[in-house]
């Protein structure tokens, strides 16, 4: 029979060599990539178009479509989610409708992202006659943001205490300005990260925008939201499996620079949260 | 002296726990009512009855009328009828803004735009409620660095500041010192000169001290209502007695 001191030892050390090893395949993707890619990293590779097949140059195209793909989905999705979230939290009786609705949002999250791909290209770029765009890729993304953006803003709403709704309640305020005023401002901060995570989410998709948005090479810069764009995650998949004679440090390199974008948009979700949380006591 | 508020049969529930049975009652005009009675009695439901904050609860019913300057206030829209009838809770619910943005917030909300006139509002309702010497200088700071007992002032400030005629205290010394206590009590009393204030507390003693009537709420029922000095003295009512000399239970 073990005694207890050294069972607990054991127990833990089992823990904690588990726990180390989730570590690892995110520390082992960093160092290789910056291993093979940090060479092509400069500011030409950043800033100038593509060349010679693509095999040398930059990616500037890509990294702008990236950027022009995902501003425009937040732009549409985040309104949309936050006023759903706002309907949900604020106002919705426990009915059969709002049970629906919730249903259909769980449901949307758990969608693969081919399949919104597939739907994109059947409504917005087909249906509708976007084309493959810019606007097409975007909205299709949005409705992939949605579902998590709605989440967590929901989550922020709820978090607000019940007594603020009270006072200004009490106060004779109406319920939309108490919504506006009191509660809308003490969950921006957990809005913002939701959505700057979703945002990470989603700049490196690949399968809603190949079908919807991106193009395997554009020699200009978009003019409108109805021009196919370059993107980053799929660039990376043309240029590691389509093209031969590819040198290897421009593929790493583009993937460092994924990575980069997605990694600074996660810390900037975590100081927003910080620095809020730091501001807001009660 | 008139009344103000009268309920007649008001029962409530919330679901299937009835919380207060056929209560009848009057508030008169410029009297700070006095509530007291054990947790779980109702009052506080009696109290959130008054200025409709109940219809947030889920499954909350009502029956019988609480009618208000002679007008039934199911019928009055409520957003109306709670500036009317203020409120200020059992915790000081400071908002996470400047002091003088919560007192300014209800007349803000309601529309008031002009910045010199809700200057004005905000230090007349700050000395109303005996904080606007505290915190004269520092009207930019945020509200949750004052001490407990002046943020129940500003509270009340607060409410003075969308200009009700019946304020509604619900326990407002309960997390306060005897000095803060003190202070709000005195708050109260200058104030029933222009309002009519109803006060639910469990400090008996407090009771005793500032109101003119005193309710004695047990198990959801009206048990007893008279002047506060006859519920204290000589009670008719042996519960009551039992409660206000401590030997309940």
């Amino acid at each position: 029979m073990m005694n207890t001191k050294t069972s607990q030892k054991i127990a833990f050390s089992a823990l904690l060599a588990v726990t180390l090893m989730v570590i690892l395949p995110v520390l082992i993707i960093i160092i290789i990539i910056i291993r093979e890619g940090i060479s092509a990293i400069n500011w030409q590779f950043i800033a100038s178009m593509p060349s010679n097949g693509m095999r040398s140059g930059g990616i500037m195209p890509a990294i702008l479509g990236t950027i022009y793909l995902v501003v425009l989905s937040v732009a549409i999705a985040l309104p949309v989610g936050v006023l759903a979230a706002i309907y949900l939290n604020e106002y919705a009786k426990d009915n059969l409708l709002t049970r629906v609705i919730k249903l259909s949002i769980v449901n949307l999250a758990g969608v693969p992202s081919v399949v919104y791909g597939l739907f994109g290209l059947g409504l917005f770029v087909i249906f509708m006659k976007f084309g493959v765009s810019i606007l097409s890729g975007a909205l299709t993304l949005a409705i992939m943001e949605l579902p998590v953006i709605i989440t967590t803003s929901k989550e922020a709403l709820n978090s607000v205490p019940q007594s603020f709704r009270e006072v200004s309640l009490s106060l004779g305020v109406s319920r939309w300005k108490t919504v506006r005023h009191v509660v809308l401002p003490h969950a921006l901060p957990g809005i913002m990260t939701g959505t700057i995570l979703s945002i990470a989410r989603i700049a490196g998709e690949t399968a809603p925008i190949l079908f919807t948005a991106a193009a395997f090479y554009v020699p200009r810069l978009p003019n409108s939201v109805f021009d196919q764009v370059m993107v980053l995650p799929y660039h990376l998949f043309i240029i590691s499996t389509q093209i031969p004679n590819m040198p290897k440090n421009l593929s790493y390199g583009t993937a460092l620079v994924l990575l980069m974008l997605v990694i600074s948009m996660n810390l900037a979700a975590i100081v927003i949260r910080t620095y809020f949380r730091k501001r807001k006591k009660w | 002296m008139v009344d103000k508020i009268e309920a007649s049969g008001l029962s409530c529930a919330f679901g299937k726990i009835r919380s207060l049975t056929g209560i009848n009652i009057t508030v008169k005009e410029n009297e700070i009512l006095g509530i007291i009675g054990p947790s779980n009695s109702g009052k506080t439901t009696f109290l959130r009855a008054l200025n409709r904050l109940n219809d947030f609860s889920l499954n909350y019913r009502q029956e019988g009328k609480i009618v208000m300057n002679g007008k039934d206030i199911s019928k009055i829209d409520p957003e109306s009828l709670r500036k009317n009838v203020g409120m200020v809770f059992a915790l000081p619910l400071s908002l996470p803004m400047s002091v003088y943005d919560n007192v300014v917030y209800g007349p803000k909300r309601h529309g008031s735009k002009n910045k010199k006139e809700l200057q004005q509002l905000a230090e007349k309702c700050l000395r109303a409620a005996s904080l606007w010497d505290e915190v004269k200088d520092r009207l930019d700071a945020s509200a949750l660095k004052l001490s407990g007992g002046q943020q129940q002032r500003l509270c009340i400030a607060r409410t003075l500041a969308v200009q009700p005629e019946v304020i509604l205290f619900d326990e407002p010394c309960s997390g306060l010192d005897p000095i803060s206590t003190a202070k709000v009590e005195e708050a109260m009393v200058e104030l029933k000169k222009k309002y009519t204030l109803v006060l639910v507390t469990n400090n008996v003693k407090q009771a005793s001290r500032v109101s003119d009537r005193t309710a004695f709420f047990l198990m959801g029922e009206l048990v007893e209502i008279d002047i506060t000095r006859n519920i204290f003295v000589s009670p008719k009512d042996k519960r009551t007695e039992d409660y206000v000399t401590g030997r309940f239970g």
